[in-house]
């Protein structure tokens, strides 16, 4: 009876040991994922040697997969399209916790004292907050903006004093909640442009940016002084023109700032638009290859790498930020969806969707240091975003 | 005339080259195997960036039989054609012909083919 009772508990025992890398006592810094859209998969990589570690199976839908760090950079937190949020070991391997938080998901942040984990989700409209341990659900915040109507969240990002930022594409807000009383979160609302499609924080987390879909122009909240509400910058940088179409929404994150400027997409034009990060005003445009989607500075600031919305995807494109100018134009592969810069930039790590690689490539001398075959990578997130406001 | 109200119009006028277009041949002609796999390729890939991978939806609606029971076959094809004025779905004309926006329209309505 005993020994029968005995024998799961060893084939379990043994099981967890044969899992268990050779490796297991490491640091994370130079760990990350990337996302194998299609198979419902990460590959957890180490960028000190450029390798892939091994795979974890099982996330779901990860079309739009948004992955955030734990405070300790040990624990990915995997935010699905299909509303499943994975708390993934990145030194085991294995999922630690895995819930279905909602319908329909974008992503997701980490509170500033790392104990929260929130999520931003299409359907239902709104955020909920997580214990970032347990992955307990202790608020539910619903983005409701008239009677029983819920607004898709887009944008979200962390900023100081437990509180999160983000925008309702629905209806035309910028929204902050403060979760210092986790179970009472207190929301402010302030009126913004039209269809906010994405927003970001500067790296001190003072300004909010949201992009407008919906009109040409930036709405800005200066999360120092919220109270004055958000104004909008580069308005009418279309000057009237017709936009072209948009074959993929951009994405904006913190790193846009660059060289005392904001470097963003223009929505419905092949161009970078550069704002001074004082003054806001515009200060250039850089005419680009095609409809950018991530406009991305190397973390020195030197340089601002560009992938493009289809049909322009298998290209990215160098900005110099002193010249203001296109300075590289390359091919990495087919459908380039995503790009990530080791923490202090002399690499850059990219997704080509349909040529199923990830390129890493030297950012000083533009070769090609390595690649990686990958099932359809998109997103790829390295564990340095963990010590980062707005990520 | 304004944007929308072109627009509008370039879709009657869509509508109508179709409704010619049926008349005259009952069976639309089929995009070839290597056609089909290059046009399930780029609705589950591309139109899902917004729509989904699994096409269950995002910034676009869901795209699946039950969503798009109600809604006839022309106007499903204009709106791949055409896009739609005043929300973020463009236009595909460029990258597809009205035979091949009616396959895709009927392969959702069954349920979409998974990518190979």
């Amino acid at each position: 009876m005993r020994l029968a009772a005995l024998i799961p508990a060893l084939a379990l025992g043994l099981a967890a040991c044969a899992s268990t890398p050779p490796d297991a006592v490491r640091g994370t810094g130079d760990l990350g994922v990337v996302i194998e859209r299609a198979a419902g998969r990460v590959q957890v990589v180490e960028h000190s040697h450029n390798v892939s570690l091994g795979t974890v199976a099982g996330l779901g839908d990860l079309s739009h997969a948004h992955v955030a760090f734990s405070r300790d950079a040990r624990y990915a937190y995997v935010f699905g399209r299909d509303g499943g949020l994975t708390k993934v070991d990145l030194l085991t391997r294995r999922i630690d916790k895995r819930v279905i938080q909602a319908g329909n998901s974008i992503g997701g942040s980490v509170s500033q004292d790392g104990r929260l984990v929130v999520a931003q989700n299409y359907e239902p409209g709104g955020i909920k907050a997580f214990d970032a341990d347990t992955l307990e659900l202790l608020a539910d915040v619903p983005a409701e903006y008239a009677p029983g109507k819920f607004s898709r969240v887009v944008g979200l990002a962390d900023v100081s004093g437990q509180r999160f930022v983000y925008a309702l594409f629905d209806a035309n807000e910028i929204r902050v909640t403060d979760f210092s009383d986790p179970k009472k979160p207190v929301t402010t609302r302030y009126p913004a442009g039209k269809q906010p499609y994405d927003g970001l924080v500067t790296p001190d987390g003072r300004y909010f940016l949201a992009g407008l879909f919906g009109e040409d122009g930036i709405s800005l909240l200066d999360l120092w002084k919220p109270e004055a509400g958000a104004r909008k910058i580069l308005t009418g940088y279309g000057r009237g023109e017709e936009k072209l179409p948009v074959f993929k929404m951009p994405h904006l994150r913190g790193w846009s700032l660059a060289a005392g400027q904001a470097w963003l997409p223009a929505i419905g034009r092949h161009e970078v638009l550069v704002a001074d990060a004082g003054t806001w005003a515009e200060t250039g445009r850089i005419p680009v290859k095609g409809q950018p989607v991530f406009v991305m500075a190397r973390p020195d600031g030197r340089q601002i790498w560009v992938n493009f919305a289809f049909p322009d995807n298998e290209w990215v494109q160098v900005i110099d930020t002193v010249d203001k100018r296109v300075v590289h134009t390359f091919s990495p592969g087919k459908a380039v969806l995503h790009m990530e810069f080791t923490p202090r930039g002399e690499s850059v790590w990219l997704s080509s969707r349909d040529s199923n690689r990830v390129s890493v490539v030297d950012t000083a001398t533009f070769a090609l240091r390595k690649e990686l075959p990958a099932d359809a990578p998109s997103g790829i997130f390295f564990t340095s975003r963990a010590q980062r406001i707005g990520f | 005339m304004d944007r929308p109200l072109l627009l509008h119009v370039a879709v009657l006028l869509g509508l109508t080259a179709l409704a010619v277009n049926a008349a005259q041949s009952a069976e639309p002609p089929q995009p070839d195997s290597a056609r089909q796999q290059a046009l399930v390729h780029l609705v589950r890939q591309d139109c899902g960036s917004c729509h989904g991978m699994r096409l269950t939806g995002g910034l676009g609606p869901a795209l699946t039989p039950e969503r798009l029971a109600e809604w006839p076959d022309d106007a499903l094809v204009a709106t791949i054609i055409h896009g739609r004025p005043g929300t973020a779905m463009p236009g595909w004309e460029r990258f597809l012909n009205e035979s091949e926006a009616g396959w895709i329209v009927a392969r959702l309505k069954q349920g979409f083919p998974p990518l190979d």
